[in-house]
């Protein structure tokens, strides 16, 4: 399946392009001086008339291998092949749902593609991420013979009520039962992917109220609502 | 800087680095976000502090250049295969060293006192300073010095976080300051500065001039750790290297690995040999003078591998002494959730990316007066509030909820989102008869050059030393109206970092008054080859809790300036 097409999706581009736009803009800002003062004339009496500078040629060459240890940090790869079935992936982008559903502040986790980042680290080259493909996939398969066992239903066809009596369960190993500690695991490990994902898109770190990552021309101290809150003011 | 200081000063310098060429200017990921980078930024063996950190072949190891560790040692040597090396991730944390720092012995019998005392280094710290760009307050604390008037440039305005730290921390009795770090709140004067740093002499006026020019201020967004491509922070390869290279005087050789010190039948260096890593061939150059600066431990590893009949201890090395009294930073560190900083209005805390403020060490007098039960002192490195969501994030609400998820997991995410602050103790280590290291006798890197091996053991002192920032990060958490997120360690050797981990890997080339106790004199020139230097943090006697980078580039300015000197009275080269 095409996760990569997918995932672009939700996550809009426009914002992180201005942002490079206006980095270009500021690069370029801080070079012109350079090229300005190679070409003007040594204002210091003992100086002998400017050179244009040697390009410093070995700055220049090399640049990223491409592999784990040198990748390639402006264009980055996360291509390798994926490892979850089409049903898996239904599963999870249900269950991720039941963790972080849309409310009236930001959509649901698979609506931001949660369920395509939890099959990026499961399919990831890695023993960790090997460990938790065995996880995930035992856990999917634990979750629908569960829902099959109390309500005669895949995961993804149960109610709500249905979906949360199940996830009641499992959704904190040191109070879950001794029949649902393996379940509870495979909860934690997909409540932490699924935050992970959704977070860390536009509309989770809107939802927090994430503010920064922008150029600013001078750093301020903290506005006046803040001081009043924290008793600083 | 050595490469820099002797470019402008007009000699011919060869550099030879063992990792691959880096341009910061191009390959930074400005304002990449972590869900463009695989596994949304994670670390992982091959990026262990994250995807987007600036160091590429490097990191706890090194894929074909091994280290051993002997029995009960568990040493951490972090490496950066670069141009530039570890100067393009470090923390930019400038803290000079102060009275205390450079006569320890003389204070409290322990360790070894410096050959050179605080006043020989300052006016080289102030130099220095105004060269990189430093940021930092005029506060002039027991053995915290400050810098002369109209060097450093202004601090940037503490976070909200950092006022509140402050507030509860100073009826504790403890400082909160501004930080020294090597970030840049303004512009450089490149018209002032550069005939400032290098009277008469026009070749330096004019690359600095130009070097200066192309540096932006820091612009409060994307962390430095990254990399900086707008040049605002301190990193060897946008600040020193391409002045250096603009006087027409350095030739860099990338991907060189250099095996030995040559050594001539009249016991100066010759040269050095090196393993050109895209051939796999043996190299050997030729210079008058060698001036080794690859970090402590790979200094005394290529001294010690340069063995012959005629150095069969290797080079520089009558004194038994390289590879001897390697120190690392103490390490401890707690965090804490406060309820204060619960659902507090959206604002921008990403500021100057590093520490704004941070605490001196407070406890000089009680300590000389024996009211603590360890030796020397630390400082404090803090922070939190509401950074950028990245990878993991929000794995704490699971305990902190007790396994909330649904609509209640989205509200408890927005209540507890920056409501955490995070303390990490930064301490001194004494040094020790049994931190060091030797040459394996049997492995071997794929270049064939034999590896270290590390034996580690930290004293009492470093121990109660992090048992002591345990207990005082609690506090501080407990006076915020907090809750510390673990139990503070009473145990010193579950408290403290790993030998390494902090990466202030000092020490293995000590300075001196004496041959025999040291292996460099006071300029970091070798006692038995003079034409020899060392400009990295192998010199270091003692590692004070200030970071050590800013005073080896003012040991390595002061050190050219011996050398140049040297080599004009025909005493070498």
């Amino acid at each position: 399946m095409s996760d990569e097409q997918h995932e672009a999706a939700p996550e809009a581009a426009p914002e992180g392009v201005k942002r490079r736009d206006a980095l270009k803009a500021m690069a370029a800002a801080a070079s012109l001086p350079i090229l300005g003062s190679i070409a003007a004339p040594e204002a210091d009496a003992q100086a002998k008339p400017a050179a244009p500078t040697a390009p410093p040629v070995q700055l220049r060459r090399g640049g990223p291998r491409g592999d784990a240890w040198d990748p390639d940090l402006i264009n980055p790869k996360k291509d390798w092949p994926r490892k979850l079935t089409a049903a898996e992936m239904t599963t999870l982008a249900a269950l991720a749902d039941v963790i972080i559903p849309a409310d009236g502040k930001s959509p649901s986790a698979s609506a931001v593609g949660a369920h395509l980042y939890i099959n990026e680290h499961v399919s990831a080259p890695g023993e960790g991420n090997a460990r938790d493909l065995v996880r995930v996939r035992g856990g999917v398969s634990w979750l629908n013979l569960e829902s099959q066992r109390r309500f005669s239903k895949g995961f993804v066809g149960l109610t709500m009520a249905q979906k949360t009596a199940i996830c009641d369960d499992i959704c904190y190993v040191p109070k879950a039962k001794i029949e649902f500690k393996a379940g509870a695991r495979f909860f934690s490990l997909v409540r932490n992917l699924t935050a992970t994902a959704f977070y860390t898109t536009d509309q989770g770190m809107k939802d927090v109220g994430y503010v920064g990552n922008m150029a600013l021309p001078k750093w301020d101290p903290p506005p006046p609502a803040v001081l009043k809150a924290l008793g600083l003011d | 800087m050595a490469a820099y200081q002797l470019a402008i000063a007009g000699l011919k310098v060869l550099v030879l680095e063992a990792g691959r060429s880096y341009d910061p200017v191009r390959e930074t990921p400005m304002f990449k976000l972590p869900r463009e980078a695989p596994l949304r930024g994670a670390g992982g063996r091959e990026k262990p502090f994250g995807f987007y950190d600036a160091t590429v072949d490097g990191g706890w190891e090194v894929p074909g250049e091994p280290y051993t560790n002997a029995p009960g040692t568990d040493f951490r040597w972090w490496r950066a295969r670069m141009m530039g090396g570890r100067t393009n991730h470090w923390g930019r944390i400038s803290l000079r060293m102060g009275e205390y720092d450079f006569k320890p012995k003389t204070r409290d019998g322990l360790g070894a006192d410096w050959p050179l005392s605080y006043k020989d280094l300052a006016p080289y710290y102030d130099k220095t300073e105004l060269l990189i760009g430093v940021y930092g307050g005029d506060d002039d604390l027991e053995n915290t010095p400050r810098s002369s008037p109209g060097v450093l440039q202004p601090p940037p305005a503490p976070r909200a976080v950092e006022m509140l730290v402050k507030k509860h921390a100073t009826p504790l009795g403890i400082p909160v300051i501004p930080a020294h770090l090597a970030i840049m709140t303004q512009r450089q004067n490149a018209d002032r500065l550069p005939k400032l740093l290098h009277p008469g002499n026009a070749l330096a006026q004019r690359v600095l001039r130009q070097s200066m020019q192309s540096r932006a201020a820091c612009f409060y967004a994307t962390p430095c750790g990254w990399g900086c491509s707008i040049k605002a922070n301190f990193q060897s390869t946008t600040v020193l290297l391409p002045p250096a290279l603009a006087t027409g005087n350095v030739d860099i050789v990338p991907d060189a690995m250099v095996r030995e010190v040559t050594v001539g039948k009249d016991g100066l260096a010759t040269g050095v040999s090196y393993i050109d890593k895209r051939t796999r061939q043996d190299r050997r150059v030729k210079a008058r003078v060698v001036v080794l600066a690859a970090s402590a431990a790979e200094t005394a590893r290529i001294l010690l591998n340069s063995k012959s009949s005629q150095n069969p201890n290797g080079v520089s090395n009558s004194s038994g002494l390289v590879g001897k009294y390697l120190m690392d930073t103490v390490g401890a560190g707690l965090g804490g959730q406060i309820p204060m900083l619960e659902n507090l209005p959206p604002h921008n805390n990403d500021g100057a990316s590093a520490m704004h403020v941070y605490m001196p060490w407070w406890q000089y007098k009680e300590q000389l007066g024996g009211k603590l039960d360890f030796a020397r002192g630390y400082h404090v490195e803090f922070g939190g509030g509401r950074g950028m969501p990245g990878n993991g994030s929000f794995n704490f609400l699971e305990n902190l909820t007790q396994g909330a998820y649904g609509k209640s997991y989205k509200e408890a995410a927005r209540r507890y989102y920056g409501s955490f602050v995070w303390f990490d103790g930064r301490g001194e280590m004494i040094p020790n008869e049994d931190s060091f290291c030797e040459i394996d006798p049997e492995v071997v890197d794929q270049w064939g050059i034999p590896v270290l091996r590390f034996h580690w053991k930290w004293s009492d002192h470093e121990l109660k030393q992090a048992v002591h920032m345990q207990k005082t990060f609690a506090e501080v958490i407990t006076a915020m109206g907090g809750k510390p997120g673990s139990e503070p360690q009473t145990d010193g050797n579950k408290a403290i970092a790993k030998g390494g981990q902090i990466i202030h890997e000092v020490g293995t080339c000590r300075m001196g008054d004496d041959a025999r106790t040291s292996v460099l004199n006071q300029y970091c020139q070798s006692w038995d080859v003079k034409n020899l230097f060392v400009t990295d943090g192998a010199p270091f006697v003692s590692n004070a809790d200030k970071n050590p980078t800013l005073s080896i580039l003012a040991l390595a300015w002061r050190t050219t300036d011996y050398l140049l000197e040297q080599m004009r009275k025909k005493e070498i080269g």
